[in-house]
């Protein structure tokens, strides 16, 4: 006997909803990476559960992009972060309004 | 008993999802993304999704986490002040969606599709990492050569972005 599939769906959906809050509530810029963090994965949930509730490798290999995709977007977004703390000297996001150099 | 375990690992799960929202210092919210990854991982080894299990922990609890941690640590930053301000709208845009959400659970009847029986006996036989293996080099070969780009990109961005004197 196994789990139902639409567990696995709620637990996901509930993660992305938490993710998503922490984007839009928080201001400090790394906070708001790790809540996409949160949402990365709970999308990894939903793969995972549906290649499993299939028998589909397919959902565990696009989790595999997925956590590619993730590594490329922390690399990138930490060093914004970092440059961006260089030239004002702060990382929240309220301080960030100037679409300009 | 199955129900029972993915139960405890929904609520660590979900818990330590909200700590890292709610949580003040940087350094805690790291922290409890740190259990929820390791929590996930487990999820993953009872779905019989071994090898993502162990790319888990190694590539996010590993790496990402520690270099979120070494940037937190580098830039030293203060604890936080409020949250953002936005309780109208976000009031709005809540019911609306979780209007459309139970509306649409109603209408459709809350259930997935059964599987049809196939490819996953001989999944099963030869081993969760050598079938992903498979997979991954035959059918998507191609996204795999894309994702070796996107990773290239990535760090040739990561350098010239935290080299000093690109912005100022």
């Amino acid at each position: 006997m196994s789990v139902p599939v639409e567990y696995y769906m709620v637990l996901s959906g509930l993660v992305f909803v938490i993710g998503l809050v922490g984007v839009l509530v928080r201001k400090n810029l790394i906070i708001i990476l790790l809540s996409i963090e949160l949402m990365l994965n709970a999308t990894n949930i939903n793969f995972v559960a549906f290649s499993s509730h299939f028998g589909n490798l397919a959902g565990q290999v696009f989790v595999f992009f997925a956590l590619t995709v993730a590594a490329a977007e922390v690399a990138v977004g930490l060093a914004i972060i970092i440059a961006l703390y260089r030239h004002h000297a702060s990382i929240n996001v309220d301080d960030f309004r100037l679409l300009k150099w | 008993m199955a129900t029972f375990v993915f139960l405890y690992f929904a609520a660590v799960i979900v818990t330590a999802a909200s700590l890292v929202v709610l949580l003040r210092n940087p350094i805690y919210s790291a922290l409890s993304l740190l259990v929820m990854f390791f929590h996930v991982a487990g999820l993953y080894v009872t779905l019989h999704a071994e090898f993502l299990a162990a790319i888990q922990i190694i590539v996010y609890a590993g790496a990402i986490l520690v270099l979120y941690l070494f940037v937190v640590m580098l830039l030293n930053v203060k604890r936080e002040e409020r949250y953002n301000q936005q309780g109208t709208v976000a009031v709005f845009l809540g019911v609306v969606l979780l209007t459309e959400a139970v509306l649409l659970a109603v209408s459709r009847g809350f259930a997935v599709a059964t599987p049809d029986p196939g490819p996953e006996g001989a999944a099963k036989a030869v081993g969760n990492t050598e079938s992903i293996g498979e997979v991954l080099y035959s059918t998507y070969l191609f996204p795999f050569e894309i994702a070796s780009l996107i990773l290239l990109v990535a760090m040739i961005g990561a350098v010239i972005l935290s080299k000093k004197g690109i912005m100022g």
